[in-house]
């Protein structure tokens, strides 16, 4: 029994699959990304957030042989990088973007000088969920082994909607990414507001990178991201800052990224590299499409991408 | 995203010397605060990994400035980095963060690549200037997409140029592989070699080839228009301050895609270059992280223009030192990386510090 007595249906499966796998470090990234937005900032240095995320899960896995404990250590990693940011950004005079730029950098050349006696061997996987147990089509139960990290995301993904809008920190952090006047009148300190976002959004982005490395693709190298942390930034435009969507859009341009290895897998080639581009092309388009977001749309007012 | 932009000091009053040196400081400040950060934390990541960080500095110096052979591989590299460096300071004069210089530069090295084999029995006269406006062109419009974006969508040109460099990789690795690919190269997949009757030299007297003078000569330009020209004063005040531009009837749009497409250009004919000069064909080579070093060059020259030609050979030598690292000590060759995040993230850090003297 192998993927062809599926025949054409293999690439929806092979998809759903994907969608799941690939979507999973996009979903991470995006709500994270989403809580640093709403308080204001903005972090384009998720990028190399997400490969020293990815570097350490992967080194902590093949040190202590268990894959479970690489995915706290690649929070730390991903929360010392975003408290970092947070706090260089809180400084007068110096702009996010361009210290996100500036870490996206030194966070993947660190994760790459630290990462390369982690080329060769093979650290632990994180197990899947199983959920294709009733059928003995493999390719079923490949597509239906769902990525642990997934099923968390989702969970989180409701719990911070829930925090935001009804927990006293997340009013006032969202205070604080509206309109820094109005936070000061109440007495709240927008500094610290923001180092805390940005913070939680980089723990997101490592756990985010915890699953390149320990689910899928499931090793460490240094092609394991390409772009995943920037394509995320734009999903939280895609998510209209609701973390509930960012589930939605790690799902669809998680989908858009596994056409072209599900298309591989059958022996169909051509344009391997165009389909391969197929996530970049549909987040520049939806880009497009949405054009500049409003207020209306949940932009948050002291957002320096907005103005 | 205008106030990364707007700090030049414009126009200082008259002061006597010693104000004039004391601004002068104030103003190397930042920078200062900047190189002593960057030199103490990554001594201090070798030291932790367990190097001797003076030999590491030691064989950064000889890497790529101790004798000829080493300035030879910095000027070589120093060749696109320059133009790379533009690729962003351009832009950034309209007040434009452009951070996708890497795919204009692999698409312009196609174009070019392309155009050299269509053209390979004509004369170096037709070839040379027909490769280079081919790159360029490629590049500008690449760029130049984002720039459009940004005026008719308001989609954001950071995001939106790191998203089609993507994209133009793929269309680069696709044709290369495919339509362009010579079925000579088995291994890696390249366009047809030119002639080497049709490769660029080296400059008289030195084993640099002639895309060094390209580089300064069109920095050159630049810095000239900026500094000299109303076109270079509309951009700065479309950058600065696009309200007052508007105001005054600027064609702010047409100034800041013109601005990303010059950019795009810089790129596109840095690929030209490393293709005519360098490869001989248009091949995975290419994409070697010029475009990405361009952005740290750019944010370090303030963008300026003429100060990307130092700092891109500053940047040329240290990346040229990264092979000696790694053969002397067994350096990964991402320590040269880690040493240029570094300086990335202290510069833009220590930016807090500018102005604090006066």
């Amino acid at each position: 029994m192998d993927e062809s007595s599926l025949g054409w249906w293999g690439i929806p499966l092979a998809i759903v699959g994907g969608a799941i796998r690939v979507g999973t470090p996009l979903l991470w990234v995006s709500l994270g990304e989403t809580v640093t937005e709403k308080a204001g900032r903005i972090n384009l240095g998720l990028e190399g957030t997400l490969l020293m995320g990815a570097m350490t899960a992967y080194a902590v896995s093949l040190a202590t042989g268990n894959a479970w404990l690489g995915v706290p250590a690649a929070a730390i990693a991903g929360l010392l990088l975003g408290a970092l940011h947070g706090g260089l950004c809180s400084l007068p005079r110096v702009n996010d973007t361009a210290m996100g730029i500036a870490l996206m950098l030194a966070g993947s050349g660190l994760a790459f000088w630290l990462g390369k006696p982690l080329i060769q061997p093979g650290a632990p996987d994180l197990p899947s969920i199983a959920l294709g147990g009733f059928t003995d089509q493999p390719a079923v139960r490949a597509a239906l082994a769902i990525n642990p990290l997934f099923a968390i995301g989702v969970v989180l993904a409701f719990a911070v909607h829930w925090a935001l809008g009804n927990t006293r920190f997340g009013l006032r952090l969202r205070v604080v990414g509206d309109s820094e006047n109005a936070a000061r009148a109440f007495g709240l300190s927008p500094s610290g507001y923001r180092i805390c976002a940005t913070s939680f959004g980089g723990a997101c982005a490592g756990i985010g990178g915890a699953s390149l490395s320990l689910v899928y693709p499931g090793a460490w190298s240094e092609a394991l991201s390409s772009g995943q942390g920037v394509m995320a930034v734009a999903l939280v435009i895609f998510a209209r800052w609701d973390s509930r969507r960012c589930i939605l859009a790690g799902l669809l341009f998680g989908g858009a990224s596994a056409i072209s290895p599900a298309l591989q897998a059958l022996g169909f080639s051509q344009g391997y590299y165009l389909f391969g581009a197929l996530p970049y092309v549909l987040t520049l388009a939806v880009l497009i499409g949405l054009g500049k977001p409003g207020p209306s749309q949940g932009a948050p007012g002291e957002l320096s991408l907005n103005r | 995203m205008s106030s990364v932009l707007a700090s030049h000091p414009v126009g200082n009053h008259e002061s006597p010397l010693a104000g004039q040196l004391r601004s002068a400081f104030a103003a190397a400040v930042p920078a200062l605060a900047a190189l002593t950060i960057t030199v103490l934390l990554f001594s201090l990541a070798v030291a932790a990994a367990g190097y001797d960080a003076l030999e590491v500095w030691g064989l950064i110096y000889s890497g790529g400035f101790g004798g000829s052979f080493a300035w030879q591989n910095t000027l070589q590299r120093a060749a696109p980095l320059i133009l790379t460096g533009l690729a962003v300071a351009l832009p950034a004069q309209a007040g434009r963060v452009i951070i996708g210089a890497e795919g204009a530069l692999v698409l312009g090295g196609l174009a070019a690549a392309a155009i050299g084999n269509v053209l390979s029995s004509a004369s170096v006269a037709l070839v040379w200037p027909a490769m280079g406006l081919a790159g360029a062109l490629a590049g500008g419009i690449w760029i130049g997409m984002a720039g459009a974006l940004r005026e008719r969508r308001e989609v954001n040109e950071t995001i939106s140029s790191l998203l089609l460099s993507f994209i133009a990789i793929a269309l680069f690795n696709q044709i290369v592989e495919t339509v362009l690919r010579d079925p000579a190269s088995l291994n890696k997949p390249s366009t047809k070699p030119l002639p080497e009757s049709l490769m660029l030299p080296p400059l008289p007297g030195l084993d640099v080839h002639w895309g060094l003078a390209i580089g300064i000569v069109v920095a050159l330009i630049a810095w000239a228009v900026m500094r000299f020209t109303p076109l270079g004063l509309a951009l700065r005040v479309a950058g600065g301050n696009p309200r007052t531009a508007l105001g005054v009837g600027l064609p702010v749009a047409s100034l800041t895609i013109g601005a990303c497409a010059a950019g795009g250009a810089c790129a596109g004919l840095a690929g030209a270059v490393e293709v005519a000069a360098v490869h001989g064909a248009a091949n995975g080579s290419l994409i070697a992280g010029y475009g990405y070093s361009g952005i740290l060059i750019a944010f370090a020259a303030r963008f300026s223009p003429a100060g990307v030609v130092p700092i891109a050979i500053l940047v040329g030598g240290i990346a040229a030192s990264g092979s000696l690292l790694q053969r002397r000590l067994g350096l990964p060759d991402a320590s040269v990386t880690v040493l240029l995040g570094f300086a990335f993230v202290a510069l833009i850090g220590c930016e807090t510090l500018r102005g604090r003297w006066k």
